[in-house]
């Protein structure tokens, strides 16, 4: 889609075949559209591969471990019968491949209930903390790393930046799980204003999605600053300055663009992260999201769970890289060059 | 002679490194965690072990600083104790991510071109996946525990390591120096040995370093999760895990632990600071291969000049000229720390002349240039006049107005990410008051008439449609979208191909002949100075040694402008002759001297050269010719230093 | 004594063909230079020969001995433009020429002041040869480092220590000391301040005279061509538009390139009887 939006930006028949002729020799749009979305696909593959894969890495019979050493044996080849473990390997591969195709991803060891019903349960609850937590950390970081550089630039007000580097770097360094405890003996426990865990009003949401954001912001923050300040180094940051633009159109008409598409690359792997730090954060605060469901599976032994959950996680974070690469792209133009 | 490896610079970096407060703190606080996980399991392990059923989850006490757990044990010494099997933990997994990352990260550079491709490409599908989910992953495949926790966390640490490390790999082998190596028949293994690693060892410590922070923190939180130490071992996370459970009864019992992850996850990241300062204090900058003239970072301590003797300046000239477009006096450009780049500039530049002013790298001229358009980079301070067309500029916003500028690369100096179009109809909105329609006419026209064809399309193009000449062509249309009186051109071709120097600057004299503009072009090249400019100026260290009529450049009085017209060989140039050359290196811009600057180069100094400052008065070469040389050449004798240079032969 | 020739010489990066059915050749012992704009091919022809771009088609002979196609220790060494990219940054000035000497010396004690050792025998499979010992490598780095006029004492330290100038004179001595028998200068002066450019010029003929290797000397500026060498090429568009004898095409440029790069050259209004200056070359 962002590919055509390109083609109706070219103004002639002339650019349009230009273009065209770009994207045979793969350094324009559709060639890089194109290799993306390869790449996508080849690691889509690698997903579910590895998700089949993984019930038959594990040491020793799966379903022997998940039913416990003292199994009925009869259970246990019932089990394996059901789960098809007694088939040939290519087998297994091709029937799991059409189960995905219908969305269909087993059925769970414990409770006995499809994968994938459990997976539509528990996901939204995941992604109601995900979603505020992204736009929050967009809303903060990039403001006050653009700020701090440009208050900073060129080795002004040193103790300004020692400030700014010391309390991102030490917020960045905290790992989500312990600011949540952190929070929790805080806000919930010595000041109980929000409850300690589960999902129920508004107040629910602070705790959680607060733990999740302060992070990556500070993390974001510091990854903008450094790249305002190599952006107000450029020679076109001082041909702004020498047409001498007001400070409002130099910084964000001039600066904020370019910053922005080099911090995004960046950014795009703190979005994914993000997805993996909603695994602890869930456990803490009790979240009934995927997350705390996988950490059960795994205790649990619960192999087919495990294996959807890890389906799903992978698929939506190669589904953001995608997605932020697109945007870079979007907004910058020449990264479909520099891409591969 | 062979194994010359400069170690030592190396070693004396990490010293000077250890001599900051960040790289003291680092070896101290590293010192007190080692000692920590060493004596505290034989010092506290059996109070750590002590289970009593009398006083189970007790809060914060004299006896239990922290409190016990549910079995009575006093949590303060778990934690303690628990330092060790963390750090353990943490650093096998780290050693397994740091060897795996190196391997893959390497291979690329040593494998075949197929081979190696083959790895990168599945190192960078591997990276998409975030590293918790890989865990989670290798965790379920190995079991829970801490043996397949440390597999898990350490495999899941290989692929954004030997992302990092190709890519740094990538940039090494891709150099030059490589490059001269594989003519030279080094073999694959030799090449990584020699010339990769020693140059990626900073960076790869670094990353080490943060990986081993990442790894405290993951483990950490996978025996939170109840998925990484099994009872009865503990680490910080299984610690946390217990806590959590009583987090009601007794917060310390949660938040030591998290304190203590906290605490030594900051030792490393402050091990990596001192590692990151050392590297960076290492990393030559490399001059860029074009001559600019910001002053480089080391130099001698110098001193200004005492105000008073300022107004004695020999430049400060006294013949002021009234009706000057531009007028320049006694400028200087100084750096904290005593670098003096520009030393007391006076120039003139009448409505409507072209000016060359000539130097080579740290000469000062870029500096100059700048300074007359107020955009010398913090923290630079600028002194004397700078008076144009009557008033003074620098408080006289005519930027983008009466005055345009012209910079050396045009790659760069146009914004990437904004159409060409809009970047030169902005002048016209902000200065003109024009509406947004008006200033984009206005601004295609400006491309039309700066000779680019099809304007209205090339408008809405971004810089990296355009070729290096044509971005050029915008950046000059640029300035013209008011009417400037003053074209100030810093080496405008010197980043462009040979042919299409010529181009542009035929356009820069069509500007001036349409606009009557006025034009000071700075240049290393007084080939291009002599095709436009009336007048040339010649700058050394800071000062204008010579003035002269471009026409009279075959007599220059100064040695050091003799030497730059004989270096550069000419279709006029004898084949049989030998080339000029000027012995020694120009000096840093803090260099201080109480003679002239260019004595130590000079075959004619004598010893009033290096006391006294020449100045800068009439020379013989007619009118306008000024030099600023206790011993110029008569304009038709053979120079100076020609002589000196055969004396030395014979 | 080596003679470098090109046949048919195409270079091709995916869909982009950077040059095209070049046929090229540089004498024993002359200068030919390599002229053209930006994107003619030059440096990519220059490269080929060394074996760092790919060659889609042609033949590169040293005494009509057929080239490997993938770099290697041969009878050809290049030096490249950018003297602060050249060189390992960690490496003492002395180890960077030290790898550039043959793995065995000659036996034949004359032939070491000789450096215009044939192809064959510069792999140092010739029969009679023994290995360095430490000192004597040592010697040979000294006489190199003085050959281009840099105080062999400085041998211990990093490039970080020298100016462009000193750096393009190392990286000249590295090329040397592999006993190449044809050069290549890949535009060596372009990346160095205007005053240190006549100095690394001057003494790239000096020692192309007093060594007599063949010399392929890449740049855009015909007035340095001219000054340098014997015969000139002109490329562009990875074609070669123009060859022949210098003087002769400088005289009657035949082609609208020659004609365009030769109105490029700026003219500096010296007076051709001006006697040239010349300082002692040193330190540059």
């Amino acid at each position: 889609m962002a590919a055509l939006a390109a083609f109706g930006e070219q103004p002639s028949g002339a650019g349009g075949l230009r273009a065209a002729a770009r994207a045979l020799a793969g350094d324009s749009w559709p060639g890089f559209v194109a290799r993306r979305l390869a790449r996508l696909l080849v690691s889509l593959a690698v997903v579910v591969t590895a998700s089949f894969a993984m019930i038959h890495l594990i040491p020793g019979d799966p379903v022997h471990a998940a039913l416990g050493p003292t199994a009925d044996p009869a259970l246990v080849a019932a089990r394996r019968h059901q789960l098809g473990l007694d088939r040939p390997l290519p087998a297994q591969y091709g029937s799991f491949l059409n189960n995905l195709f219908h969305g269909r991803l087993g059925e769970s060891i414990i409770s006995q209930t499809p994968v994938s019903q459990i997976v539509s349960d528990r996901l939204p609850a995941t992604l109601r903390l995900v979603a505020p937590a992204v736009v929050l950390i967009l809303l903060v970081a990039v403001p006050a790393g653009m700020i701090a550089a440009v208050l900073t630039r060129d080795g002004r007000r040193r103790r300004g930046e020692l400030a700014f580097a010391a309390t991102t770097g030490v917020l960045a360094a905290l790992p989500e799980f312990l600011l949540a405890v952190g929070l929790i003996a805080l806000f919930a426990v010595t000041w109980p204003v929000f409850p300690v865990a589960g999902q129920s009003d508004l107040s629910s949401y602070v705790l959680p999605v607060l733990s999740l954001t302060v992070v990556p912001t500070a993390s974001l923050s510091r990854v903008v600053r450094v790249e305002a300040l190599r952006v107000l180094r450029e020679d076109y940051m001082r041909t702004a300055r020498a047409k001498r633009l007001p400070a409002r159109l130099v910084y964000l008409r001039h600066a904020l663009p370019n910053l922005l598409t080099s911090s995004l690359t960046i950014g795009g792997m703190l979005f994914t992260s993000l997805l993996a730090g909603t695994v602890l954060v869930e456990n803490v605060f009790a979240w009934p999201g995927l997350g705390s469901t996988i950490v059960q599976a795994i205790t649990t032994k619960d192999y087919p769970l495990v294996q959807g959950v890890v389906l799903v996680y992978g698929t939506f974070a190669l589904l953001i890289t995608f997605a932020v690469d697109m945007a870079v792209a979007a907004v910058d133009p020449r990264s479909t060059v520099r891409g591969n | 002679m062979a194994a010359n490896r400069s170690g030592t610079g190396a070693r004396a970096a990490l010293r000077r490194s250890l001599h900051t407060p960040i790289g003291l703190s680092a070896v101290i606080a590293g010192l007190l965690l080692a000692a920590l996980a060493v004596a505290a399991p034989p010092l506290f392990g059996d109070r750590a072990e002590a289970i009593d059923t009398g006083a189970t989850n007790q809060g914060v006490s004299g006896a239990h600083w922290l409190g016990t757990d549910s079995l009575g044990r006093d949590i303060m010494a778990r934690v303690l104790v628990a330092s060790r099997l963390t750090l353990q933990l943490g650093l096998t997994a780290t050693v397994i991510g740091l060897a795996g990352g190196l391997v893959l990260g390497v291979a690329p550079s040593v494998l075949g071109r197929r081979a190696g491709r083959a790895v990168t490409a599945a190192v960078g599908v591997l990276v998409a996946f975030p590293g918790l989910l890989f865990v989670l992953f290798l965790a379920t495949v190995f079991g829970v525990g801490s043996t397949g926790a440390v597999l898990a966390i350490g495999l899941a640490l290989i692929p954004s390591l030997a992302r990092l490390i190709q890519n740094l790999t990538a940039s090494i082998a891709g150099s030059d120096y490589v490059a001269a190596a594989r003519i030279l028949g080094v073999g694959r293994f030799r090449i990584v040995v020699r010339h990769l690693l020693p140059n990626i060892v900073e960076p790869v410590v670094l990353f080490g370093v943060q990986a081993a922070t990442g790894s405290l923190i993951a483990f950490a939180g996978l025996s939170f999760l109840g998925l990484g130490v099994q009872s009865p071992d503990y680490d910080w996370g299984r610690l946390l895990n217990e806590g959590l459970g009583r987090v009601y009864v007794n917060p310390a019992s949660a938040l030591a632990p998290g304190t203590a992850v906290v605490l030594a996850g900051l030792v490393f990241g402050l091990i990596g600071e001192a590692v990151a300062q050392a590297g960076g204090r290492r990393t030559v900058t490399v001059p860029t291969a074009t001559p600019t003239d910001v002053p480089a970072a080391a130099a001698e301590q110098d001193t200004d000049l005492p105000p008073g003797n300022a107004n004695k300046d020999p430049q400060d000239r006294p013949d002021v000229n009234g009706d000057a477009l531009v007028q320049v006096t006694d400028l200087r450009v100084a750096f904290p720390g005593g670098r003096t780049a520009v030393r007391g500039v006076g120039l003139t530049v009448a409505a409507g002349e072209a000016v060359g002013l000539v130097g080579e790298s740290g000469s000062g001229k870029s500096l100059t240039a700048l300074a007359l358009a107020d955009l010398v980079p913090y923290p630079g301070r600028t002194t004397g006049t700078v008076r144009f067309d009557g008033a003074d500029l620098r408080s006289n916003p005519r930027l983008g107005t009466d005055l345009a500028l012209v910079f050396q690369d045009p790659m760069t100096s146009l914004n990437p990410a904004l159409r060409v179009g809009r970047q030169l109809a902005e002048v016209a909105e902000v200065h003109l008051g024009a509406s947004r329609g008006g200033a984009r006419a206005r601004a295609v026209a400006r491309l039309a008439a700066v000779g680019i064809p099809d304007a209205g399309r090339r408008a809405r193009q971004r810089p990296h449609e355009y070729s290096g000449g044509m971005r050029q062509r915008a950046f000059i249309g640029m300035g013209l979208m008011a009417e400037p009186k003053l074209i100030i051109a810093d080496e405008p071709t010197t980043a462009l191909d040979v042919t299409v120097q010529k181009q542009v600057l035929d356009l820069l004299g069509q500007v001036r002949a349409g606009t009557g503009a006025a034009l000071l072009l700075i240049s290393h090249d007084l080939g291009v100075v002599a095709e436009v400019c009336d007048r040339v100026l010649v700058m050394y260290a800071g000062r204008i040694v010579e003035e002269l009529p471009v026409r009279r450049l075959a007599d220059a009085a100064h040695p050091y402008t003799r030497a730059l017209v004989g270096a550069i060989p000419t279709m006029a140039t004898d084949p049989a002759s030998e080339l000029a050359t000027i012995p020694g290196r120009p000096p840093e811009p803090g260099e201080e001297f109480p003679g002239c600057a260019f004595a130590a180069r000079c075959a004619s100094a004598t010893d009033r050269c290096r006391a006294e400052l020449p100045v800068l008065a009439a020379a013989g070469g007619g009118a306008g010719h000024r030099v600023a040389c206790w011993h110029p050449a008569e304009p038709d004798a053979e120079p100076e230093a020609a002589r000196a240079g055969s004396e030395a032969a014979a | 004594m080596s003679s470098l020739e090109l046949r048919g010489v195409s270079v091709r990066y995916g869909r982009f063909t950077a040059v095209r059915g070049v046929d090229l050749a540089v004498p024993d012992g002359s200068v030919t230079g390599l002229v053209g704009g930006s994107g003619s091919g030059k440096s990519t022809l220059g490269k080929a020969v060394v074996g760092l771009a790919p060659l889609t088609a042609g033949r590169i002979t040293v005494d009509g001995v057929d080239l490997p196609r993938r770099p290697g220790r041969g009878p050809v060494q290049l030096v490249f433009q950018n003297p602060y990219a050249s060189l390992d940054p960690r490496l003492g000035i002395g180890a960077t020429i030290a790898e550039a000497l043959p793995r065995r010396k000659t036996a034949d004690p004359a032939r070491a002041r000789d450096l215009r050792v044939a192809a064959g025998e510069t792999t140092g499979a010739a029969a009679g040869t023994t290995r360095w010992t430490r000192a004597e490598r040592a010697a040979e780095v000294a006489r190199y480092l003085d050959l281009v006029g840099i105080d062999p004492a400085r041998a211990a330290q990093t490039p970080d220590a020298l100016s462009g100038g000193q750096r393009q004179r190392v990286a000249l001595a590295r090329a040397l000391a592999a006993r190449p028998g044809v050069l290549i200068a890949d535009e060596i002066t372009s990346a160095l301040d205007v005053s240190v450019q006549g100095a690394v010029l001057n003494l790239l003929r000096r020692l192309q005279r007093e060594l007599g290797f063949a010399l392929l000397f890449i740049s855009h500026d015909l007035a340095v061509i001219r000054y340098l060498c014997d015969q000139v090429v002109v490329l562009d568009g990875g074609r070669v538009v123009e060859a022949g004898p210098a003087v002769a095409v400088m005289a009657r440029p035949a082609h609208e390139i020659t004609r365009t790069l030769l109105s490029c050259v700026p003219a500096l209004p010296v007076t051709a009887t001006r006697p040239p200056t010349a300082v002692p070359d040193q330190e540059a």
